[in-house]
């Protein structure tokens, strides 16, 4: 298991690399710089000493080569230098923000699994019931409604209407600042879980293993536990990791509708006025936590089935 | 006898009560909202010119001018009198007694150390020009001088600064927020960007970055009674739906509206009485290329100003959260002209001005803008089939706003429409007109006027404040009538407040940013406030 272990950190070495070169080369050809987002309001005219003495205090009048050099050097010894706009590390300005989106993801995960993957199983265990209509009707819409749109009416009802939760912002850590974001932002995976869940649970009852398990005499909670659980885990935990793995990028319109101090607000921000190391670095964390969660979604298949690390 | 008794008792009560609820009030927290991004920048507010990057600034620190919001100019903040010489070139201050937040006394040196700082090459921060005026400037740049020798401490708290050009009012560049003044040496401390110290009514508590940042009263600041209010939490919400619900929900105190919410408010009889409009100092435009060959005839400007109707886009479009556009000096523009007449609507007149250009089957151009709903692609779209009325072409080509600010000054466009500074100083924003000033500058027109030239000359040279503001008045008449733009509005700045928060100013530089220590809040506000 180390080993399998080993073999797909390294793996992400090369895939962090290539994304690196990729948002590096991006952020250089397209038009638009930090000196000129400085004006872009129209509020302000800046005479052209001072664009020039910005570019150059960043490092912007040199060649692309150059800069993509030092970028990498910075890269290897975790430096993803500093922000334009904050005048800070980019490390500290991203390590500001990460919690707050991981609070967010997880919590909006935690909402997904905890009542998804249950309501995939009733429905899929009473098929045709009104519950398995209910489950699914409500699985379609929650992945077809957008999550904007979705948050607007959480706010609309719960903030507005009936006064029990903030309509927005981080309240110091207070978790009922969390409740809204983290529902809006877990609704589509609810949804996806459900109904994957719901799909795996009736294909493998229909397999001729169950059937002999239930002819072995073997009760309906064994079957359920023993056979149908750890099969099903299989589908479920790779749509769990898949989702969790892209939710710091989806977390982006919820993190703006709710002023939720997460990287992905902080990303939209950063493009806008083109912070590019802030947006270097905030596409990496999200690209790394998307490997890490996957990777380890790999380590935990090979728990569930052994043959997945011979592969 | 009784009745009549009992009447005057409560009117006289029913007076005291309507007084004492005028009468500012202390304590309280006030929510106020940072609209204009979903984050601060550094804390550092010299090195800054993000709007948005003021609304903390404006708590924390002070400039030694100010804007007088209620009489529309500049006036004297950190200093008590101010001496000018008679070739206006010398401006001697005497500087009031204030403190900063850790104690230490505002002396000359802390002004000089504030503006050299701005000013150092090193440190390219756009406030730079604020001070690039002033005698010794070029040396210092260039490295040949340690020190500004324009900037002289007579003492503690006389500070002399001496322009190289009679300076009507330097009150314009020297109020600016990013213009602030720290305590000498202050900023070379490891942790000022993250717990600035400032001359503020306010002292920085905490940031919570993404979220808010909160400042506590400051109770040695230098006006006395002020500030009224004990603390304030500055919010970002920069989604207009977001600040719609948090403000009908009371949990912020203002909320900045758009044209949309505009006429939602205006319409709610709940909201409606509390609604802040000001004429702001930014024209809305459409600025034409000198180098694409037909915007080189003035009668081609005009006939497309002939061939818009402005009213009717401003109605429909803008929902009336917007003022016509004359010339390019805004309403509150000191060296406004009152009398002028904006283009009128006339589509006959349009296509004889083409005809008498040469140009008798019309033009075709694009124009370069953004997706902003007052002064981009909606506006642009608009236009399209009014300018085909006249014979006039257009297509749009859409861009971020960092790339239009990059385009315009660099003259890589037929036509642009943008949203640009006109104001508070005249003088700065007729500057932009003149021939000398280069189009990465301001003069996004290439504008080229020998007659605009010589009356901007003579209000260079001329040091009384009423005869120079006539001379740009003039001035501006002239650009109205050479048309480098569309001149579409001057915007309306509107802000929507709860009913329980008093003393908002009517900022025409800013309306969302306001002098925190004047505002306070009643006794009718929630207990979150309280």
């Amino acid at each position: 298991m180390l080993r399998f272990t080993i073999r797909r950190l390294l793996q992400m070495i090369p895939t962090i690399f290539a994304v690196a070169l990729l948002i590096f080369v991006i952020f250089s050809v397209i038009p638009g710089s930090f000196a000129s987002s400085l004006m872009s309001d129209g509020r302000t005219n800046a005479d052209p000493e001072t664009l020039a003495r910005i570019n150059a205090e960043f490092g912007l009048d040199k060649p692309v080569h150059v800069r993509f050099g030092e970028y990498i050097v910075g890269l290897v010894q975790f430096d993803l230098g500093t922000s334009f706009r904050f005048r800070e590390p980019v490390t500290e300005v991203i390590g500001d923000r990460v919690w707050a989106s991981l609070k967010l993801s997880v919590a909006a995960m935690v909402f997904a699994i905890v009542v998804g993957v249950p309501l995939g199983f009733i429905a899929a265990l009473r098929p045709g019931s009104i519950l398995d209509t209910a489950t699914m009707v409500g699985a379609v819409s929650g992945l077809s409604m957008p999550q904007f749109w979705l948050g607007l009416l959480l706010m609309y009802f719960f903030a507005l209407q009936l006064g029990w939760l903030p309509s927005f912002g981080y309240g110091g850590g207070d978790p009922l600042y969390l409740i809204l974001p983290a529902i809006t932002l877990g609704v589509t995976p609810l949804a996806l879980l459900a109904r994957t869940t719901r799909a795996g649970v009736l294909e493998i009852m229909n397999e001729d293993f169950i059937r002999t398990a239930h002819s072995k005499g073997m009760s309906n909670a064994r079957v359920v536990r023993w056979h149908l659980m750890r099969n099903v885990m299989v589908l479920v935990v790779t749509t769990i990791g898949l989702q969790f793995g892209s939710m710091m990028g989806q977390a982006v319109v919820i993190e703006k509708l709710f002023a939720w101090p997460g990287i992905g607000l902080l990303l939209v921000d950063s493009v806008a006025i083109r912070d590019i190391p802030v947006v270097q670095g905030t596409i990496l964390v999200i690209v790394v936590w998307f490997l890490v969660i996957n990777t380890f979604v790999d380590i935990i298949y090979a728990a569930i089935d052994p043959r997945i690390k011979q592969t | 006898m009784l009745k009549s008794l009992t009447l005057s008792a409560a009117l006289l009560i029913g007076t005291a009560a309507a007084t004492w609820a005028q009468d500012p009030q202390s304590g309280g927290t006030l929510n106020f909202v940072a609209p204009y991004g979903s984050s601060f920048g550094t804390l550092d507010i010299h090195s800054t010119p993000a709007t948005q990057d003021e609304f903390p600034a404006k708590a924390i620190h002070r400039s030694l001018y100010d804007w007088n919001s209620a009489e529309g100019k500049p006036e004297l903040e950190l200093a008590t009198n101010v001496e000018v010489s008679d070739d206006g070139k010398v401006f001697t201050y005497t500087l009031r007694d204030a403190k900063f937040h850790d104690g230490k006394e505002l002396t000359a040196g802390d002004i000089i150390y504030s503006y050299q700082r701005i000013a150092h090459p090193d440190n390219a921060f756009p406030g730079a020009r604020y001070v690039s005026g002033v005698v010794g400037i070029d040396e210092f740049v260039d490295g040949s001088a340690d020190s500004i020798s324009g900037l002289k401490a007579i003492d503690d708290k006389t500070l002399e600064i001496s322009y190289k050009e009679p300076v009507a009012e330097p009150g314009y560049e020297l109020m600016r927020v990013n213009a602030a003044i720290y305590p000498e040496g202050a900023a070379e401390a490891a942790d000022f960007q993250t717990s600035p110290v400032g001359l503020g009514p306010f002292k920085f508590v905490e940031n919570i970055p993404g979220s808010r940042i909160t400042v506590e009263k400051f109770e040695d600041f230098y006006e006395d009674g002020k500030p009224y209010l004990d603390k304030i939490n500055i919010v970002l919400l920069d989604d207009a739906s977001a600040r719609d619900v948090a403000f009908r929900n009371q949990e912020i105190d203002v909320s900045v509206l758009g044209p949309s919410q505009y006429v939602a408010y205006q319409a709610d009889d709940a909201l409606k009485d509390n609604i802040l409009e000001v004429a702001e100092v930014y024209t809305r435009h459409v600025g034409f290329n000198p180098d694409y060959e037909p915007f080189q005839k003035k009668e081609v400007r005009q006939a497309i100003n002939h061939a818009i109707n402005t009213d009717l886009i401003i109605e429909r479009l803008v929902k009336n959260k917007a003022y016509r556009a004359t010339g390019w000096l805004p309403i509150s523009s000191p060296a406004y002209n009152k009398d002028a007449v904006p283009y009128a609507y006339d589509v006959e007149k349009a296509k004889q001005l083409l005809a008498d250009a040469g140009y008798e089957d019309g033009i075709e151009f694009e124009i370069t803008a953004t997706q902003n709903e007052s002064w981009g692609l909606t506006i642009v779209e608009a236009i399209i089939p009014m300018l085909a009325d006249a014979g006039i072409r257009v297509t749009a080509k859409p861009v971020e706003a960092s790339v239009l600010a990059e385009v315009v000054p660099a003259g890589d466009h037929q036509a642009f429409m943008w949203s640009n500074v006109s104001g508070p100083d005249p003088y700065a924003t007729m500057k932009c007109f003149y021939s000398e000033t280069t189009r990465a500058a301001c003069n996004y027109w290439a504008f080229d006027n020998a007659e605009f030239d010589a009356v901007f000359d003579e209000a260079t040279a001329e040091a009384d404040p009423a005869k120079k503001t006539a001379l740009l008045s003039q001035a501006n008449d002239i650009v109205q009538e050479e048309a480098p733009s569309w001149f579409f509005n001057y915007n309306k700045a509107v802000m929507a407040y709860q009913p329980w928060l008093h003393g908002l100013q009517q900022n025409a530089t800013e309306l969302a940013i306001q002098n925190y220590e004047d505002l306070w809040i009643d006794d009718t506000a929630p207990d979150s406030r309280k």
